[in-house]
């Protein structure tokens, strides 16, 4: 129990109150100073004399009269206390025995506005790509003898319209996008689908935007034009060159993809202007020349962007990616990133939008509570309508949490948002980059820990490089570009 | 702030959030610190951190690092504080005096009405 207990004042020796430092990780630019605060992902510049500061608690805690004495000779007095009590304010330093800053283990609202729903039109596929989460050897749903329709027929759709446009709430705009299996393989539910929800979206007073991921296999002049005619965004899902994509990107006979691809994107990147058209590259321990492929994809194809991930898979399959291997990537992710640093200087666009998405979560200075937005502000809708935690969950019993009928099951909800809460992730709780990380993909944890909430601990390493890269990319932007950053603000 | 140079968006609000405390704590009438509220919860209401309420490893300090959720003898004289507790309370003292207090209590949410009044 707990019987109030006299504390007195803090810690204090007769050098005054004991200073050390606490929760954030420095990196520098052009040799300036920043810390990236932890949990609150505020960045802040240091001039010498923090440096200074930070430089003597480095070597162990102190009072506050040995330190101004140990670095008064080299800088002014009052500049040195006025630059403690700063640091002291955004809590780089402190008292050694406070607590550790922790961000709230609060619950978000439960009228949290769905923004982003992901329909899973079909889960028939015209290609068999080796590694594919949905048909391959890691997949979570029976997709070929399961219980969900082959495709999602009009009434579901026009169902899960209904369901974005009453979860949206007070959002006047909410984004759908279509998914697979191969999305083109109901292109006249896409059809009938985007003709409705803008006539609901109207009647209602909001406006949705529309994406698609595809293979770009079935695309035909007459859907592109219908593409550009009705803004979708589009997002080819591609490895490479042809050696790279002929490798896991195949037709169930196991011819190669390449050939067929290639001139349908070129048409569709002539054709479609109204947005602009990303890639999405998997990248596997099989085809690992990542500046290959993003010259390939954006000089030779012409893609707008570029976005790269490593297979989710588990660790023995042959083409999962080695942990040698990871390093070899991060290395040439650091070499794309450096290219588009020095795009970014200049004001110019440069597509790999692994950079982009960081910078712009660095800008913003987001601390999740959560990984992504699964569950939350996006859902997944399976052909049968069960509503999942995201598009890689569809159809998956254990990851349902409602249907577009019968809404959002809310205790189911809110259980999966207390399991998965950055607080329930002690792995985490040292790592000075959990305020941008949160833990990870939740499917890439199934797939990997056969649990959802688990972080993902194969990718640490990996995501503290990244970050901190990025970190580095932005300290550089805020020192000599600084307007550049301003597009990331809105 | 002068030597500490706010950089990204979250920084911005770091900063105007520690101007806004060094304003309120420049108020003459907010200068004990012990017992009140945490600023950022001034707002809204006040939640009794006591003992029965959260997990607590030891009594130092409350689950916020400072003082004001500690129990008060004046306002944390509540039912769990008869069992162990050595500190003074207006509940019978189960230790000593008063051993079978709650004999007929066996669940505190159904037999609480069977908790009688100690005469000495």
């Amino acid at each position: 129990m707990n019987p109030p207990v006299a504390t007195g004042a803090p810690d204090a020796t007769d050098a005054g109150p004991v200073l050390s430092l606490r929760d954030f990780h420095p990196f520098e630019a052009y040799g300036a100073r920043f810390l990236y605060m932890v949990p609150s992902a505020g960045i802040f510049r240091m001039d010498d004399a923090g440096g200074a500061v930070l430089d003597a608690l480095a070597q162990g805690p102190r009072g506050l009269d040995d330190l101004v004495a140990e670095l008064g000779d080299r800088l002014d007095v009052d500049r040195l206390l006025e630059t403690i009590e700063e640091l002291t304010e955004i809590r780089a330093i402190g008292d050694p025995g406070a607590p550790r800053d922790e961000a709230p283990n609060d619950l978000p609202p439960p009228d949290f506005p769905l923004n982003t729903m992901v329909l899973n039109v079909t889960n028939k596929c015209n290609l068999a790509c080796t590694y594919c989460y949905e048909y391959g050897d890691d997949k979570i749903v029976d997709t070929q003898y399961g219980k969900q329709p082959k495709f999602m027929s009009e009434e579901t759709a026009e169902e899960s319209v209904e369901f974005l446009l009453r979860q949206s709430g007070e959002q006047p705009t909410a984004h759908l996008t279509f998914f697979g299996g191969e999305t083109l393989l109901n292109f006249p539910l896409l059809q009938k689908t985007v003709a409705y929800a803008n006539r609901r979206a109207a009647e209602e007073g909001k406006r949705i935007t529309f994406s698609l991921t595809t293979n770009a296999t079935l695309l035909k002049p007459e859907i592109i034009r219908w593409l550009a005619d009705n803004d979708i965004g589009v997002t080819i899902s591609i490895d490479g060159p042809k050696p790279v994509q002929d490798g896991l990107r195949v037709f169930h006979n196991g011819r190669g993809t390449y050939d067929v691809v290639l001139p349908k994107i070129k048409e569709l990147l002539a054709t479609h202007r109204s947005r602009p058209i990303g890639a999405r590259v998997t990248l596997t321990q099989k085809h690992l020349d990542v500046l290959d492929i993003y010259r390939h994809l954006t000089e030779e194809v012409g893609f707008f962007e570029v976005g790269l991930a490593p297979v989710t898979t588990q660790e023995h399959r042959d083409y999962a990616i080695t942990p040698e291997s990871k390093s070899h990537m991060l290395r040439q992710f650091e070499e794309l990133a450096e290219e588009w640093l020095e795009h970014a200087l200049r004001d110019e666009h440069h597509g790999f939008t692994n950079v982009t998405d960081t910078i712009e979560e660095i800008h913003k200075g987001v601390s999740k509570a959560y990984g992504c937005g699964a569950g939350l502000g996006l859902m997944g809708v399976a052909t049968d309508g069960e509503v999942a935690l995201c598009h890689r969950f569809a159809g998956s019993p254990e990851h349902t949490i409602g249907s577009v009928s019968e809404g959002v099951d809310r205790e189911k909800q809110e259980r999966f948002l207390v399991d998965h809460h950055i607080a329930e992730k002690t792995d985490c709780h040292k790592c000075w980059a959990r305020p941008i990380c949160s833990g990870g993909c939740y499917h890439e944890a199934h797939v990997q820990y056969g649990d959802s909430s688990h972080a993902n601990l194969h990718y640490c390493t990996w995501v503290r490089s990244w970050t901190h890269t990025c970190l580095e990319i932005y300290g550089a932007l805020a020192e000599k570009n600084p307007k550049f950053l301003e597009r990331f603000g809105a | 702030m002068k030597h500490v140079k706010p950089i990204n968006q979250k920084a911005a609000r770091i900063e105007a959030y520690v101007a806004h405390e060094a304003e309120k704590a420049r108020d003459e009438e907010l200068d004990v610190v012990g017992l009140r509220t945490p600023p950022h919860e001034m707002d809204g209401p006040h939640y009794p951190l006591g003992c029965s309420l959260q997990f607590s490893p030891g009594w130092e300090v409350d689950n916020r690092g400072g003082t004001a959720g500690l129990c008060q003898p004046i306002e944390r004289d509540i039912f769990d504080c008869h069992i162990s507790c050595f500190w003074p309370a207006h509940v019978p003292d189960q230790l000593n005096h008063s051993p079978d207090w709650t004999g007929q209590c066996a669940s505190a949410q159904k037999d609480w009405r069977k908790l009688d009044l100690i005469f000495p």
